[in-house]
């Protein structure tokens, strides 16, 4: 029952809404009835064992764009993003209420699959994680995990993802070197690379460049600009200058205490356009946040 | 302009102090406790060296076992030598593949439920169990039924490895970073995927050498062999029934023995046995870096 759905995955590009094929050029507005809907979450609250992370995220995540998640730390970020493609499925005790819908269909729903869910949502964490592999078989990992055993194909995937990644020039003399070789930021861009490889709708993103230097971090954001007419992007990022730089929408989380137990839940504050949350906020915690009097 | 007033000298040597003593006979020390422990390890090798290599040679190590009374350069310890490399290999074929599985239930699978943790626990007991015991155990269940053979000692000796190969590669297991497992996991991979392609290569070289020790020590032992292949002098090429011989328990014998000729046998053998382990070590050194050549 599962197969044949992944090889479709791994041959075939999903299919887009005809008007979202061509790629919005340079400058044009960003038009909310054209972009369909990629994430759909109402009233999300996460539960690590009795503990409640964050709470009430209700956000719309739209195709082709990038979207920011922005927020003091501890404030769940990387816990709602985590909660999109159910990589805290790997946690024991992680618990989701709400409904995350990708798509119009329910991420939880109870006859989902987490590996076909994490097939077309793919994840970039923040410490560059590359396979103790050769960088071939960095790239060619999931696209052989999906039942890909062609070399020709394989080699034509590696190149196509190496150069999306900006990598190519630097690594192409030297395919099967250890991953484990590489910069920081050169490892980060083989581990976007090899999520490019197996041709994802969405790429979350989480502090991709925390670890790196502004010239990798520039090179990054040039990628991320560069492959966002084809997949849909969705950052956590606690540079704030890099949000208003690459995100066409910010969704601001923020921290409520509970002083008596001490606890604190990561709550969704507001969610706009980034020019909005960031030159005209509606909520005073935004303010505060995006012009640097708090967190 | 740029003269300015003579900077005062600054001292950056250590200042003679407590904590340079500490230094030195810390240093001290651990320096004393590698000759201590080289001591043992030189002398074992000198003497089994010294006594048994003027024995060693290639009509020594294939040829039949003679009587006790035999002379010195008579006869060999072939049958011994091919019972030690059929038992261990068996036992080996049968604890490896089972305590490696075994492992990876208790860390990719288990988690921290009952049946893990039991497991877990059980494999640590059995670690204790004294080989003689485990000998006895195969002898009460096996033995008894089926009587002698190279097969039952492989059970002795895989009952010993077993605990050895789990505990090893679960420890390197452990070893496997997370966000290697969530990398993979992230492109959509199963667990059992997961398990193959990344946590298991990642932890290759070190479930290799686990096995070793476990194979090196399981190669040493007497005591399980003595009550399930009863050690005889004659060849026994069928490992699956029959009373066979091997290495340790042909020392065993002959050290014992009051004749010269069947003592110097058994330093001869002490020696092979241990060239044994030697050349296992170096093959499987050899096999993991292959395996380990992307790790660094």
């Amino acid at each position: 029952m599962e197969e044949p759905v992944q090889n479709v995955v791994a041959t075939t590009p999903l299919p887009k809404p005809a008007a979202l094929q061509q790629p919005r050029p340079p400058g044009a507005p960003v038009s909310d009835t054209l972009r369909a809907p990629v994430f759909d979450t109402k009233n999300v609250s996460i539960y690590y064992g009795s503990f409640l992370a964050v709470t009430d995220v209700s956000l719309t995540i739209y195709e082709n764009e990038i979207t920011a998640f922005i927020g003091p730390s501890g404030c769940g970020k990387t816990t709602v993003l985590r909660t999109l493609n159910r990589m805290n499925d790997l946690v024991p005790s992680a618990r989701v209420e709400g409904d995350v819908n990708y798509r119009g269909v329910s991420v939880y729903g109870p006859d989902v699959s987490a590996t076909a869910v994490r097939r077309r949502i793919g994840m970039v964490f923040q410490k560059p994680n590359p396979f103790p592999k050769s960088i071939y078989d960095n790239i060619a990992y999931g696209p052989r995990i999906n039942g890909e055993r062609k070399r020709t194909k394989l080699d034509e995937i590696v190149e196509r993802s190496l150069r999306q990644a900006a990598l190519w020039d630097e690594v192409k003399d030297r395919l099967n070197k250890s991953g484990l070789t590489l910069s920081g930021g050169q490892a980060q861009r083989l581990c976007i690379a090899r999520t490019l490889a197996v041709e994802p709708d969405v790429v979350l993103m989480d502090e991709p460049c925390s670890a790196l230097d502004p010239i990798a971090t520039a090179a990054i954001e040039d990628l991320m600009r560069e492959i966002k007419s084809r997949y849909t992007i969705v950052i956590v990022t606690h540079n704030m200058q890099q949000a208003t730089r690459i995100s066409d929408r910010t969704a601001f989380y923020s921290v409520l205490r509970d002083e008596k137990s001490d606890t604190r839940t990561g709550v969704l504050v507001e969610y706009d356009r980034t020019e909005n949350i960031f030159q005209n906020p509606r909520d005073s915690r935004t303010q505060a946040y995006v012009t640097g009097r708090m967190g | 302009m740029a003269v300015t007033a003579e900077q005062p000298k600054v001292d950056l040597r250590e200042p003679p102090s407590w904590r340079r003593t500490k230094n030195r006979i810390a240093t001290a020390l651990m320096v004393l406790a590698l000759v201590l422990v080289m001591i043992p390890l030189g002398f074992v090798l000198y003497t089994v060296i010294s006594k048994g290599a003027s024995t060693i040679s290639w009509s020594f190590l294939t040829s039949s076992i003679p009587p006790q009374v035999a002379l010195a350069n008579q006869g060999g310890i072939g049958p011994a030598v091919l019972g030690t490399i059929e038992i261990t290999g068996l036992a080996t074929l049968m604890a490896v593949p089972l305590g490696v599985l075994g492992a990876i239930y208790l860390n990719e699978y288990g988690g921290k439920g009952v049946l893990a943790r039991l497991i877990g626990f059980m494999a640590d007991v059995m670690t204790g169990v004294p080989s003689i015991v485990m000998g006895l155990f195969i002898f009460s269940i096996w033995v008894l039924h089926f009587g002698f053979s190279g097969l039952a000692g492989a059970f002795a000796l895989g009952c010993l490895m077993l605990p050895i190969v789990i505990r090893s590669t679960d420890e390197m297991l452990k070893l496997v970073p997370d966000p290697l497992r969530e990398a993979s996991y992230a492109l959509g991979a199963t667990k059992a995927r997961v398990t193959l392609t990344v946590v298991l290569p990642a932890a290759i070289g070190g479930i290799v050498s686990g096995a070793l020790l476990a194979v090196a020590r399981a190669a040493g032992e007497t005591a399980p062999l003595l009550f399930t292949i009863l050690t005889v002098t004659a060849a026994n090429p069928n490992v699956f029934s029959g009373a066979d011989t091997a290495l340790p328990s042909q020392i065993f014998v002959n050290a014992s023995s009051p004749y010269v000729g069947a003592q110097a046998r058994a330093w001869g053998a002490a020696l092979t046995l241990i060239a044994i382990a030697f050349i296992l070590m170096i093959a499987a050194r050899t096999v993991t870096a292959r395996f380990t050549r992307y790790s660094r």
